[in-house]
Protein backbone atom coordinates (compact mmCIF):
# COMPACT_ATOMS: atom_id res chain seq x y z
CA UNK A 1 0.00 0.00 0.00
CA UNK A 2 2.52 2.30 1.18
CA UNK A 3 4.78 1.16 -2.24
CA UNK A 4 1.63 1.96 -3.93
CA UNK A 5 1.26 6.00 -2.78
CA UNK A 6 4.84 5.87 -3.64
CA UNK A 7 4.32 4.60 -6.90
CA UNK A 8 1.61 7.47 -7.21
CA UNK A 9 3.52 10.05 -6.04
CA UNK A 10 6.30 9.77 -8.33
CA UNK A 11 4.21 9.06 -11.68
CA UNK A 12 3.88 12.57 -12.50
CA UNK A 13 7.79 13.01 -12.91
CA UNK A 14 7.99 9.49 -14.54
CA UNK A 15 5.62 10.82 -17.29
CA UNK A 16 7.30 13.80 -18.24
CA UNK A 17 10.56 12.15 -17.98
CA UNK A 18 9.21 9.52 -20.53
CA UNK A 19 7.82 12.61 -22.60
CA UNK A 20 11.16 14.10 -22.96
CA UNK A 21 13.23 11.31 -23.36
CA UNK A 22 10.23 9.87 -26.04
CA UNK A 23 11.77 12.61 -28.41
CA UNK A 24 15.02 11.12 -28.43
CA UNK A 25 13.33 7.54 -28.76
CA UNK A 26 11.61 9.35 -31.91
CA UNK A 27 14.64 9.94 -33.33
CA UNK A 28 15.98 6.38 -32.61
CA UNK A 29 12.96 5.73 -34.59
CA UNK A 30 13.16 7.51 -37.73
CA UNK A 31 16.77 6.00 -38.18
CA UNK A 32 17.08 2.19 -36.63
CA UNK A 33 12.48 1.83 -38.10
CA UNK A 34 12.03 4.19 -41.17
CA UNK A 35 15.70 4.38 -42.83
CA UNK A 36 16.40 0.70 -41.41
CA UNK A 37 20.18 1.89 -39.51
CA UNK A 38 21.33 1.03 -36.48
CA UNK A 39 23.07 4.64 -35.63
CA UNK A 40 25.11 4.83 -33.00
CA UNK A 41 25.70 8.71 -33.47
CA UNK A 42 22.78 9.04 -30.68
CA UNK A 43 25.01 8.19 -27.98
CA UNK A 44 27.02 11.25 -28.73
CA UNK A 45 24.67 13.29 -29.77
CA UNK A 46 22.37 13.37 -26.76
CA UNK A 47 25.15 13.94 -24.36
CA UNK A 48 26.04 16.59 -26.83
CA UNK A 49 22.69 18.15 -26.10
CA UNK A 50 23.19 18.05 -22.04
CA UNK A 51 26.63 19.40 -22.58
CA UNK A 52 25.80 22.19 -24.93
CA UNK A 53 23.07 23.45 -22.43
CA UNK A 54 25.01 23.21 -19.02
CA UNK A 55 28.06 25.29 -20.37
CA UNK A 56 26.17 28.04 -22.34
CA UNK A 57 23.23 28.32 -19.69
CA UNK A 58 26.37 28.80 -17.26
CA UNK A 59 27.69 31.30 -19.43
CA UNK A 60 24.34 33.07 -19.24
CA UNK A 61 23.07 32.39 -22.63
CA UNK A 62 18.98 32.06 -22.53
CA UNK A 63 17.75 28.52 -21.98
CA UNK A 64 15.56 28.79 -24.89
CA UNK A 65 18.94 29.78 -27.36
CA UNK A 66 20.77 27.17 -25.63
CA UNK A 67 18.03 24.39 -26.67
CA UNK A 68 17.87 25.69 -30.20
CA UNK A 69 21.90 25.78 -30.56
CA UNK A 70 21.71 22.02 -29.12
CA UNK A 71 19.41 20.98 -32.10
CA UNK A 72 21.60 22.71 -34.07
CA UNK A 73 24.62 20.87 -33.50
CA UNK A 74 22.95 17.53 -33.26
CA UNK A 75 21.61 18.11 -37.11
CA UNK A 76 25.33 18.56 -37.42
CA UNK A 77 26.03 15.46 -36.05
CA UNK A 78 23.64 13.59 -37.83
CA UNK A 79 24.94 14.86 -41.05
CA UNK A 80 28.54 13.82 -40.96
CA UNK A 81 27.49 10.21 -40.00
CA UNK A 82 25.59 10.31 -42.89
CA UNK A 83 28.51 11.80 -44.91
CA UNK A 84 30.87 9.12 -43.59
CA UNK A 85 27.89 6.37 -43.98
CA UNK A 86 27.08 7.36 -47.57
CA UNK A 87 29.96 9.43 -49.24
CA UNK A 88 33.08 7.75 -47.55
CA UNK A 89 31.09 4.12 -47.79
CA UNK A 90 31.90 3.41 -44.08
CA UNK A 91 29.54 1.20 -42.89
CA UNK A 92 26.13 2.60 -41.24
CA UNK A 93 27.37 1.15 -37.68
CA UNK A 94 30.69 2.28 -37.59
CA UNK A 95 30.24 5.69 -39.08
CA UNK A 96 28.15 6.42 -35.99
CA UNK A 97 30.47 5.22 -33.86
CA UNK A 98 33.24 7.45 -34.95
CA UNK A 99 30.67 10.32 -34.89
CA UNK A 100 29.91 9.30 -31.71
CA UNK A 101 33.81 8.58 -30.23
CA UNK A 102 34.73 12.22 -31.66
CA UNK A 103 31.67 13.94 -29.80
CA UNK A 104 32.95 12.62 -26.43
CA UNK A 105 36.10 14.70 -26.94
CA UNK A 106 33.78 17.89 -28.53
CA UNK A 107 31.64 17.28 -24.88
CA UNK A 108 35.02 18.06 -23.23
CA UNK A 109 35.69 20.73 -24.81
CA UNK A 110 32.50 22.36 -24.34
CA UNK A 111 32.66 21.99 -20.87
CA UNK A 112 36.11 23.11 -20.74
CA UNK A 113 37.72 20.35 -19.73
CA UNK A 114 35.60 18.63 -16.84
CA UNK A 115 33.45 16.05 -17.49
CA UNK A 116 29.98 17.45 -15.92
CA UNK A 117 29.21 20.91 -15.52
CA UNK A 118 26.01 21.51 -12.60
CA UNK A 119 23.70 23.86 -13.57
CA UNK A 120 22.05 24.68 -10.02
CA UNK A 121 25.24 26.91 -8.87
CA UNK A 122 24.09 29.12 -12.10
CA UNK A 123 20.28 30.06 -10.67
CA UNK A 124 17.20 29.13 -12.22
CA UNK A 125 17.97 29.87 -16.07
CA UNK A 126 16.27 26.83 -17.52
CA UNK A 127 13.56 26.53 -19.81
CA UNK A 128 11.67 24.54 -16.46
CA UNK A 129 12.16 27.67 -14.39
CA UNK A 130 10.16 29.74 -17.41
CA UNK A 131 7.43 26.75 -16.81
CA UNK A 132 7.80 27.08 -13.26
CA UNK A 133 7.18 31.12 -13.60
CA UNK A 134 4.40 29.75 -16.36
CA UNK A 135 2.77 27.74 -13.56
CA UNK A 136 2.87 30.23 -10.82
CA UNK A 137 0.99 32.77 -12.90
CA UNK A 138 -1.23 30.31 -14.19
CA UNK A 139 -2.05 28.63 -10.76
CA UNK A 140 -1.02 25.09 -10.99
CA UNK A 141 1.53 23.15 -10.25
CA UNK A 142 5.02 22.91 -11.89
CA UNK A 143 4.59 19.23 -12.34
CA UNK A 144 1.29 19.85 -14.11
CA UNK A 145 2.50 22.35 -16.66
CA UNK A 146 6.32 20.08 -17.35
CA UNK A 147 3.18 17.26 -18.45
CA UNK A 148 1.10 19.54 -20.42
CA UNK A 149 4.36 20.81 -22.35
CA UNK A 150 5.47 17.41 -22.44
CA UNK A 151 2.23 16.73 -24.16
CA UNK A 152 2.19 19.56 -26.38
CA UNK A 153 5.88 18.73 -27.75
CA UNK A 154 5.19 15.22 -28.51
CA UNK A 155 2.20 15.89 -29.91
CA UNK A 156 3.46 18.54 -32.27
CA UNK A 157 6.53 16.65 -33.14
CA UNK A 158 4.06 13.96 -33.98
CA UNK A 159 2.04 15.66 -35.93
CA UNK A 160 5.06 17.26 -37.77
CA UNK A 161 6.31 14.04 -38.53
CA UNK A 162 3.36 12.89 -39.74
CA UNK A 163 3.08 15.35 -42.16
CA UNK A 164 6.94 15.63 -43.21
CA UNK A 165 7.03 11.58 -43.81
CA UNK A 166 3.41 12.30 -45.68
CA UNK A 167 5.42 14.67 -48.30
CA UNK A 168 7.06 13.78 -51.58
CA UNK A 169 10.44 14.03 -50.35
CA UNK A 170 9.45 12.23 -46.71
CA UNK A 171 7.55 9.43 -49.09
CA UNK A 172 10.82 9.06 -50.67
CA UNK A 173 12.86 9.10 -47.48
CA UNK A 174 10.41 5.96 -46.33
CA UNK A 175 11.38 4.54 -49.82
CA UNK A 176 14.61 4.35 -49.38
CA UNK A 177 14.50 2.26 -45.87
CA UNK A 178 12.55 -0.07 -47.76
CA UNK A 179 14.03 -0.41 -50.75
CA UNK A 180 17.17 1.58 -52.67
CA UNK A 181 17.12 -0.37 -55.96
CA UNK A 182 13.31 1.20 -56.57
CA UNK A 183 14.53 4.60 -55.00
CA UNK A 184 17.34 4.86 -57.74
CA UNK A 185 14.61 3.73 -60.23
CA UNK A 186 12.36 6.24 -59.44
CA UNK A 187 14.95 8.97 -59.64
CA UNK A 188 15.96 9.40 -56.00
CA UNK A 189 18.97 10.01 -54.30
CA UNK A 190 19.16 7.51 -51.43
CA UNK A 191 22.20 9.01 -49.97
CA UNK A 192 20.56 12.71 -50.18
CA UNK A 193 17.51 10.38 -48.55
CA UNK A 194 19.16 8.62 -45.58
CA UNK A 195 21.09 12.24 -44.51
CA UNK A 196 18.49 14.06 -44.13
CA UNK A 197 16.86 11.32 -42.26
CA UNK A 198 20.00 11.14 -40.00
CA UNK A 199 19.95 14.84 -39.80
CA UNK A 200 16.27 15.25 -38.31
CA UNK A 201 16.99 12.18 -36.06
CA UNK A 202 19.71 13.68 -34.66
CA UNK A 203 18.42 17.39 -34.26
CA UNK A 204 15.49 15.10 -31.77
CA UNK A 205 18.45 13.39 -30.12
CA UNK A 206 19.46 16.36 -28.98
CA UNK A 207 16.84 17.96 -28.08
CA UNK A 208 15.91 15.49 -26.01
CA UNK A 209 19.38 15.79 -24.10
CA UNK A 210 19.39 19.31 -23.66
CA UNK A 211 16.28 18.92 -21.89
CA UNK A 212 17.24 16.10 -19.57
CA UNK A 213 19.94 18.15 -18.35
CA UNK A 214 17.59 20.67 -17.49
CA UNK A 215 15.51 18.78 -15.62
CA UNK A 216 18.72 17.34 -13.69
CA UNK A 217 20.05 20.72 -13.53
CA UNK A 218 23.43 18.95 -15.59
CA UNK A 219 25.12 17.93 -18.12
CA UNK A 220 27.55 14.90 -18.12
CA UNK A 221 29.58 13.47 -20.62
CA UNK A 222 28.75 10.49 -20.00
CA UNK A 223 24.85 10.77 -19.77
CA UNK A 224 24.19 9.32 -23.28
CA UNK A 225 25.49 5.72 -23.00
CA UNK A 226 23.06 3.54 -23.73
CA UNK A 227 21.11 6.61 -25.46
CA UNK A 228 20.08 3.89 -28.31
CA UNK A 229 19.19 0.89 -26.11
CA UNK A 230 16.59 2.70 -24.41
CA UNK A 231 15.51 4.39 -27.59
CA UNK A 232 14.73 0.85 -28.61
CA UNK A 233 13.18 -0.37 -25.39
CA UNK A 234 10.85 2.14 -26.27
CA UNK A 235 10.17 1.50 -29.80
CA UNK A 236 9.66 -2.13 -28.28
CA UNK A 237 7.37 -1.13 -25.16
CA UNK A 238 5.29 0.78 -27.82
CA UNK A 239 4.88 -2.39 -30.36
CA UNK A 240 4.05 -4.45 -27.35
CA UNK A 241 1.46 -2.35 -26.83
CA UNK A 242 0.12 -0.78 -30.03
CA UNK A 243 1.27 -3.56 -32.72
CA UNK A 244 2.73 -3.24 -35.63
CA UNK A 245 0.22 -2.93 -37.88
CA UNK A 246 -1.14 0.18 -36.90
CA UNK A 247 -1.12 3.82 -39.14
CA UNK A 248 1.95 5.97 -39.07
CA UNK A 249 0.56 8.27 -36.90
CA UNK A 250 -0.01 5.94 -34.52
CA UNK A 251 3.07 4.24 -34.80
CA UNK A 252 5.03 7.64 -34.27
CA UNK A 253 2.76 8.24 -30.74
CA UNK A 254 3.62 4.64 -29.78
CA UNK A 255 6.97 5.66 -29.30
CA UNK A 256 6.23 8.20 -26.60
CA UNK A 257 4.10 5.82 -25.11
CA UNK A 258 6.36 3.26 -24.72
CA UNK A 259 9.49 6.01 -23.25
CA UNK A 260 6.46 6.44 -21.01
CA UNK A 261 6.34 3.21 -19.74
CA UNK A 262 9.92 2.90 -19.70
CA UNK A 263 9.86 5.62 -17.39
CA UNK A 264 7.26 4.22 -15.24
CA UNK A 265 8.84 0.65 -14.85
CA UNK A 266 12.47 2.38 -13.86
CA UNK A 267 10.97 3.98 -11.05
CA UNK A 268 8.53 1.15 -9.65
CA UNK A 269 11.92 -1.20 -10.17
CA UNK A 270 13.96 1.50 -8.26
CA UNK A 271 11.42 2.07 -5.70
CA UNK A 272 11.59 -1.69 -5.18
CA UNK A 273 14.44 -1.26 -4.05
CA UNK A 274 16.69 -2.21 -7.47
CA UNK A 275 20.22 -0.89 -7.89
CA UNK A 276 19.96 2.07 -9.83
CA UNK A 277 23.78 0.96 -10.71
CA UNK A 278 22.25 -2.49 -12.49
CA UNK A 279 19.46 -0.12 -14.68
CA UNK A 280 21.28 -0.24 -17.87
CA UNK A 281 22.11 -3.78 -17.35
CA UNK A 282 17.83 -4.12 -17.00
CA UNK A 283 17.37 -2.29 -19.88
CA UNK A 284 19.68 -4.00 -22.40
CA UNK A 285 18.27 -7.56 -20.86
CA UNK A 286 14.55 -5.90 -21.83
CA UNK A 287 15.44 -5.10 -25.80
CA UNK A 288 17.00 -8.53 -25.85
CA UNK A 289 14.38 -10.55 -24.31
CA UNK A 290 12.39 -8.56 -26.86
CA UNK A 291 14.06 -8.60 -29.88
CA UNK A 292 14.62 -12.81 -29.12
CA UNK A 293 10.83 -13.46 -28.58
CA UNK A 294 10.03 -14.25 -32.84
CA UNK A 295 13.37 -15.61 -33.11
CA UNK A 296 12.77 -18.30 -30.14
CA UNK A 297 9.03 -18.57 -31.57
CA UNK A 298 10.21 -19.75 -34.63
CA UNK A 299 12.99 -22.49 -33.30
CA UNK A 300 9.53 -23.85 -31.27
CA UNK A 301 7.47 -23.97 -34.17
CA UNK A 302 10.63 -25.80 -35.76
CA UNK A 303 10.94 -28.12 -33.54
CA UNK A 304 7.41 -28.90 -33.59
CA UNK A 305 7.62 -29.23 -37.34
CA UNK A 306 10.43 -31.60 -37.22
CA UNK A 307 8.82 -33.96 -34.48
CA UNK A 308 5.80 -33.97 -36.31
CA UNK A 309 7.54 -34.85 -39.21
CA UNK A 310 9.71 -37.65 -37.84
CA UNK A 311 6.74 -39.48 -36.16
CA UNK A 312 4.79 -39.73 -39.06
CA UNK A 313 8.26 -42.15 -40.62
CA UNK A 314 8.63 -44.15 -36.82
CA UNK A 315 4.92 -45.56 -37.02
CA UNK A 316 5.74 -46.27 -41.04
CA UNK A 317 8.86 -48.56 -39.03
CA UNK A 318 7.46 -49.81 -36.34
CA UNK A 319 4.20 -50.75 -39.05
CA UNK A 320 7.42 -52.50 -40.76
CA UNK A 321 8.97 -53.83 -37.82
CA UNK A 322 5.89 -55.72 -36.93
CA UNK B 1 17.23 7.51 -78.90
CA UNK B 2 19.67 5.23 -77.40
CA UNK B 3 23.08 5.01 -78.52
CA UNK B 4 25.72 1.96 -77.60
CA UNK B 5 29.01 2.90 -78.60
CA UNK B 6 31.82 0.69 -77.91
CA UNK B 7 30.86 -0.31 -74.08
CA UNK B 8 33.30 -2.54 -72.18
CA UNK B 9 32.89 -3.74 -68.66
CA UNK B 10 35.12 -6.24 -66.88
CA UNK B 11 33.83 -7.31 -63.47
CA UNK B 12 36.87 -7.63 -61.00
CA UNK B 13 39.71 -6.71 -62.98
CA UNK B 14 42.85 -7.67 -61.94
CA UNK B 15 41.61 -10.65 -58.83
CA UNK B 16 40.63 -14.09 -59.52
CA UNK B 17 37.07 -13.44 -60.32
CA UNK B 18 37.78 -11.36 -62.54
CA UNK B 19 34.65 -11.89 -65.60
CA UNK B 20 34.35 -9.79 -68.90
CA UNK B 21 30.95 -9.14 -69.21
CA UNK B 22 30.43 -6.62 -72.17
CA UNK B 23 33.31 -6.36 -74.59
CA UNK B 24 32.78 -3.83 -76.87
CA UNK B 25 28.52 -3.17 -77.45
CA UNK B 26 27.46 -1.01 -80.09
CA UNK B 27 23.76 -0.21 -80.76
CA UNK B 28 21.71 2.01 -81.83
CA UNK B 29 18.10 2.38 -80.92
CA UNK B 30 15.25 3.92 -82.96
CA UNK B 31 12.72 5.60 -81.08
CA UNK B 32 9.94 3.67 -81.08
CA UNK B 33 11.86 0.48 -81.56
CA UNK B 34 10.73 -2.78 -79.40
CA UNK B 35 13.98 -4.75 -78.80
CA UNK B 36 14.28 -8.36 -77.48
CA UNK B 37 17.31 -9.64 -76.14
CA UNK B 38 18.59 -13.39 -75.84
CA UNK B 39 21.51 -15.63 -74.81
CA UNK B 40 22.93 -17.96 -72.67
CA UNK B 41 23.48 -17.35 -68.68
CA UNK B 42 25.71 -14.81 -68.43
CA UNK B 43 25.93 -13.83 -71.67
CA UNK B 44 26.03 -9.66 -70.53
CA UNK B 45 22.71 -9.04 -70.91
CA UNK B 46 21.90 -7.14 -67.58
CA UNK B 47 25.07 -5.97 -67.65
CA UNK B 48 24.10 -4.23 -70.73
CA UNK B 49 20.93 -2.97 -69.31
CA UNK B 50 22.71 -2.25 -65.95
CA UNK B 51 25.16 0.29 -68.52
CA UNK B 52 22.20 1.93 -70.21
CA UNK B 53 20.48 2.51 -66.67
CA UNK B 54 24.16 3.69 -64.98
CA UNK B 55 23.93 1.11 -62.32
CA UNK B 56 27.41 0.49 -62.75
CA UNK B 57 29.43 2.54 -64.42
CA UNK B 58 31.24 1.63 -68.19
CA UNK B 59 34.65 1.09 -68.10
CA UNK B 60 35.09 1.97 -71.87
CA UNK B 61 32.34 3.87 -74.64
CA UNK B 62 30.12 5.85 -74.23
CA UNK B 63 25.85 5.92 -73.44
CA UNK B 64 23.32 8.23 -75.18
CA UNK B 65 19.92 8.66 -74.49
CA UNK B 66 17.72 11.13 -76.03
CA UNK B 67 20.40 12.83 -77.56
CA UNK B 68 22.03 13.23 -74.46
CA UNK B 69 25.60 12.17 -73.14
CA UNK B 70 24.50 10.34 -69.96
CA UNK B 71 27.63 7.89 -69.83
CA UNK B 72 29.02 9.82 -66.58
CA UNK B 73 25.77 10.61 -65.12
CA UNK B 74 24.76 8.83 -61.97
CA UNK B 75 22.39 5.82 -62.03
CA UNK B 76 19.31 8.37 -60.06
CA UNK B 77 20.18 11.08 -62.59
CA UNK B 78 19.19 9.31 -65.54
CA UNK B 79 16.60 7.80 -63.77
CA UNK B 80 14.34 10.29 -65.31
CA UNK B 81 14.47 8.83 -69.27
CA UNK B 82 14.43 5.31 -68.03
CA UNK B 83 11.51 3.07 -66.78
CA UNK B 84 12.80 0.10 -65.34
CA UNK B 85 10.95 -3.51 -64.70
CA UNK B 86 13.34 -5.91 -62.84
CA UNK B 87 13.24 -9.90 -63.02
CA UNK B 88 12.77 -9.89 -58.82
CA UNK B 89 9.26 -8.86 -58.50
CA UNK B 90 10.07 -7.84 -54.76
CA UNK B 91 12.62 -4.42 -56.05
CA UNK B 92 10.86 -3.00 -58.27
CA UNK B 93 8.50 -1.90 -55.28
CA UNK B 94 8.65 -0.80 -51.77
CA UNK B 95 6.62 -3.47 -49.83
CA UNK B 96 5.69 -1.97 -46.68
CA UNK B 97 4.06 1.10 -48.60
CA UNK B 98 1.04 1.52 -49.97
CA UNK B 99 0.20 1.00 -53.75
CA UNK B 100 -0.69 4.55 -54.20
CA UNK B 101 2.48 5.84 -52.55
CA UNK B 102 4.42 3.96 -54.69
CA UNK B 103 2.54 5.09 -58.02
CA UNK B 104 2.89 9.18 -56.74
CA UNK B 105 6.75 8.35 -55.96
CA UNK B 106 6.98 7.09 -59.89
CA UNK B 107 4.55 9.73 -61.32
CA UNK B 108 7.57 12.33 -59.76
CA UNK B 109 10.61 10.27 -61.44
CA UNK B 110 12.25 12.97 -63.15
CA UNK B 111 11.04 16.02 -61.03
CA UNK B 112 11.81 17.59 -58.00
CA UNK B 113 10.45 16.45 -54.96
CA UNK B 114 8.52 19.16 -52.39
CA UNK B 115 7.47 18.98 -49.59
CA UNK B 116 3.85 19.08 -50.63
CA UNK B 117 1.67 15.96 -49.90
CA UNK B 118 2.81 12.55 -51.73
CA UNK B 119 -0.08 11.53 -52.84
CA UNK B 120 -3.06 14.16 -54.36
CA UNK B 121 -6.66 13.12 -55.07
CA UNK B 122 -6.36 13.75 -58.58
CA UNK B 123 -3.86 11.61 -58.72
CA UNK B 124 -5.66 9.36 -56.55
CA UNK B 125 -8.49 9.25 -59.72
CA UNK B 126 -5.75 8.79 -62.18
CA UNK B 127 -4.36 5.91 -60.80
CA UNK B 128 -7.42 4.28 -60.50
CA UNK B 129 -8.19 4.85 -64.27
CA UNK B 130 -4.48 3.51 -65.37
CA UNK B 131 -5.38 0.35 -62.76
CA UNK B 132 -8.41 -0.34 -64.21
CA UNK B 133 -7.22 -2.26 -67.15
CA UNK B 134 -5.18 -4.44 -65.89
CA UNK B 135 -8.17 -6.45 -64.12
CA UNK B 136 -6.71 -7.44 -61.11
CA UNK B 137 -8.64 -5.18 -58.77
CA UNK B 138 -6.07 -3.32 -57.62
CA UNK B 139 -7.65 -0.13 -58.52
CA UNK B 140 -9.91 -0.36 -55.28
CA UNK B 141 -6.84 -1.23 -52.94
CA UNK B 142 -4.88 1.83 -53.88
CA UNK B 143 -4.17 2.22 -49.60
CA UNK B 144 -3.15 -1.58 -49.65
CA UNK B 145 -0.10 -2.34 -48.60
CA UNK B 146 2.04 -3.60 -51.77
CA UNK B 147 3.97 -6.28 -49.69
CA UNK B 148 0.41 -8.30 -49.68
CA UNK B 149 -0.30 -8.52 -53.53
CA UNK B 150 1.24 -11.75 -55.51
CA UNK B 151 4.58 -11.36 -57.46
CA UNK B 152 2.39 -11.09 -61.02
CA UNK B 153 0.21 -8.02 -59.27
CA UNK B 154 3.83 -6.68 -58.18
CA UNK B 155 5.31 -6.92 -61.64
CA UNK B 156 1.97 -5.96 -63.19
CA UNK B 157 2.42 -2.36 -60.72
CA UNK B 158 6.07 -1.83 -61.48
CA UNK B 159 5.76 -1.73 -64.99
CA UNK B 160 2.39 0.94 -64.51
CA UNK B 161 5.51 2.71 -62.60
CA UNK B 162 8.16 2.50 -65.26
CA UNK B 163 5.79 4.38 -67.71
CA UNK B 164 3.71 6.28 -65.44
CA UNK B 165 5.97 8.77 -66.59
CA UNK B 166 7.00 8.22 -70.04
CA UNK B 167 10.44 6.91 -70.38
CA UNK B 168 13.22 7.85 -73.16
CA UNK B 169 13.45 3.77 -72.93
CA UNK B 170 11.71 1.56 -71.33
CA UNK B 171 14.56 -1.50 -69.85
CA UNK B 172 12.81 -5.14 -69.34
CA UNK B 173 15.22 -7.75 -67.39
CA UNK B 174 13.22 -10.42 -67.47
CA UNK B 175 10.46 -9.53 -65.79
CA UNK B 176 8.75 -12.52 -66.34
CA UNK B 177 10.89 -15.03 -65.28
CA UNK B 178 9.88 -15.36 -61.76
CA UNK B 179 6.35 -15.60 -62.65
CA UNK B 180 4.25 -18.98 -62.88
CA UNK B 181 3.20 -19.45 -67.02
CA UNK B 182 -0.10 -17.98 -66.66
CA UNK B 183 0.50 -15.60 -64.66
CA UNK B 184 3.76 -14.06 -66.90
CA UNK B 185 1.98 -14.47 -70.23
CA UNK B 186 -0.08 -12.23 -68.72
CA UNK B 187 2.22 -9.71 -68.01
CA UNK B 188 4.07 -9.81 -71.02
CA UNK B 189 0.71 -9.16 -73.00
CA UNK B 190 0.51 -5.88 -70.46
CA UNK B 191 3.78 -4.91 -71.58
CA UNK B 192 3.31 -5.51 -75.04
CA UNK B 193 -0.16 -3.48 -75.12
CA UNK B 194 1.39 -0.73 -72.79
CA UNK B 195 4.67 -0.18 -75.43
CA UNK B 196 1.86 -0.15 -78.07
CA UNK B 197 -0.69 2.50 -76.93
CA UNK B 198 2.19 5.08 -75.48
CA UNK B 199 4.60 3.90 -78.38
CA UNK B 200 7.48 3.20 -76.04
CA UNK B 201 10.77 2.42 -76.85
CA UNK B 202 12.04 -1.02 -75.34
CA UNK B 203 14.42 -3.54 -74.37
CA UNK B 204 13.67 -6.56 -73.32
CA UNK B 205 15.76 -9.44 -71.96
CA UNK B 206 13.64 -13.10 -72.08
CA UNK B 207 15.36 -16.18 -72.14
CA UNK B 208 12.15 -17.43 -74.03
CA UNK B 209 12.75 -17.77 -77.72
CA UNK B 210 8.93 -18.12 -78.46
CA UNK B 211 8.00 -14.46 -76.59
CA UNK B 212 11.87 -13.05 -78.31
CA UNK B 213 10.36 -14.06 -81.91
CA UNK B 214 6.56 -12.88 -80.99
CA UNK B 215 7.59 -9.65 -79.47
CA UNK B 216 8.91 -6.68 -81.03
CA UNK B 217 10.42 -5.30 -84.14
CA UNK B 218 13.84 -6.07 -83.54
CA UNK B 219 16.10 -9.46 -81.95
CA UNK B 220 19.24 -9.48 -80.26
CA UNK B 221 21.34 -11.99 -79.70
CA UNK B 222 24.20 -12.19 -77.14
CA UNK B 223 27.16 -14.00 -76.56
CA UNK B 224 30.13 -13.89 -74.54
CA UNK B 225 29.47 -10.02 -74.21
CA UNK B 226 29.40 -9.45 -78.08
CA UNK B 227 26.12 -8.81 -79.78
CA UNK B 228 26.41 -11.53 -82.19
CA UNK B 229 22.86 -11.47 -84.00
CA UNK B 230 20.50 -8.17 -84.90
CA UNK B 231 17.73 -8.76 -87.25
CA UNK B 232 14.43 -6.24 -87.65
CA UNK B 233 11.50 -5.98 -89.96
CA UNK B 234 10.38 -8.53 -92.03
CA UNK B 235 13.65 -10.99 -91.58
CA UNK B 236 12.79 -10.59 -87.31
CA UNK B 237 9.09 -11.31 -88.24
CA UNK B 238 9.69 -14.49 -90.06
CA UNK B 239 12.20 -16.17 -87.72
CA UNK B 240 11.63 -19.31 -86.67
CA UNK B 241 12.44 -20.97 -82.99
CA UNK B 242 14.59 -23.31 -85.60
CA UNK B 243 16.54 -20.65 -87.14
CA UNK B 244 17.73 -18.90 -83.80
CA UNK B 245 18.84 -22.54 -82.45
CA UNK B 246 20.57 -22.74 -85.42
CA UNK B 247 22.14 -19.30 -85.79
CA UNK B 248 23.24 -20.47 -82.13
CA UNK B 249 25.02 -23.11 -82.83
CA UNK B 250 26.86 -21.89 -86.05
CA UNK B 251 28.63 -18.78 -83.19
CA UNK B 252 29.45 -21.67 -81.02
CA UNK B 253 30.33 -24.32 -82.95
CA UNK B 254 28.51 -26.96 -80.75
CA UNK B 255 25.19 -28.00 -79.84
CA UNK B 256 22.65 -25.95 -78.04
CA UNK B 257 23.06 -27.26 -74.55
CA UNK B 258 21.69 -24.12 -72.28
CA UNK B 259 18.10 -25.52 -70.45
CA UNK B 260 17.42 -22.11 -69.79
CA UNK B 261 17.16 -21.23 -73.77
CA UNK B 262 14.94 -24.36 -74.39
CA UNK B 263 11.41 -23.05 -75.76
CA UNK B 264 8.68 -23.14 -72.74
N1 LIG C 1 27.87 -7.27 -60.00
C1 LIG C 1 28.66 -8.20 -60.58
N2 LIG C 1 29.84 -8.54 -60.01
C2 LIG C 1 30.63 -9.46 -60.58
N3 LIG C 1 30.36 -10.10 -61.72
C3 LIG C 1 29.20 -9.82 -62.35
C4 LIG C 1 28.29 -8.85 -61.81
N4 LIG C 1 27.23 -8.76 -62.63
C5 LIG C 1 27.47 -9.64 -63.64
N5 LIG C 1 28.64 -10.27 -63.49
C6 LIG C 1 29.24 -11.25 -64.39
O1 LIG C 1 29.20 -10.73 -65.69
C7 LIG C 1 28.81 -11.72 -66.64
C8 LIG C 1 27.55 -11.28 -67.36
O2 LIG C 1 26.47 -11.33 -66.43
P1 LIG C 1 25.00 -10.88 -66.80
O3 LIG C 1 25.05 -9.62 -67.55
O4 LIG C 1 24.23 -10.89 -65.54
O5 LIG C 1 24.52 -12.05 -67.74
P2 LIG C 1 23.05 -12.40 -68.25
O6 LIG C 1 22.10 -11.40 -67.74
O7 LIG C 1 23.17 -12.41 -69.74
O8 LIG C 1 22.76 -13.77 -67.75
C9 LIG C 1 28.61 -13.00 -65.86
O9 LIG C 1 29.80 -13.76 -65.99
C10 LIG C 1 28.43 -12.54 -64.43
O10 LIG C 1 28.94 -13.49 -63.54
MG1 LIG D 1 20.42 -11.54 -66.41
Amino acid sequence: MELLASILKNLPDAVSLGLVWGIMAIGVYITFKVLDIADMTVDGTFAMGGCIVASTVASGWNPIFSTLFAILCGMAAGLVTGILHTKLKIPAILAGILTMLSLYSVDLMILGGKSNIGMSQFGENRVYTILDKLAAALGTTAKTTNIITGIVLAVVIVMGLYWFFGTEQGCLIRATGINEAMVKAQGGNTDTMKIIGLIIANGFVSLSGALVSQIQRYGDVGMGTGTIVIGLASIIIGEVIFGTKCSFKVRLASVFFGSIIYRVIIAIVLLLGFNPNNLKLLTAVLVIAALSVPVIRGYIFERKRIRANMKKYEEVETDAGA
Amino acid sequence: MLVLKDVCKTFNRGSANEKVALQGIDLTVKEGDFITVIGGNGAGKSTMLNMISGAFPVDSGLVKIGGENVTNQPEHVRAKRIGRVFQDPMKGTAGDMWIEENLAIAMRRGKRRSLRWGVTKDERELYKKLLAPFDLGLEDRLQTKVSLLSGGQRQALTLLMATVQKPDILLLDEHTAALDPKTAAKVLAMTDELIKEHNLTAIMVTHNMKDAIKYGNRLIMMMNGKIIYDVSGEEKAALEVSDLLKKFEVSTGEEFANDRMLLV
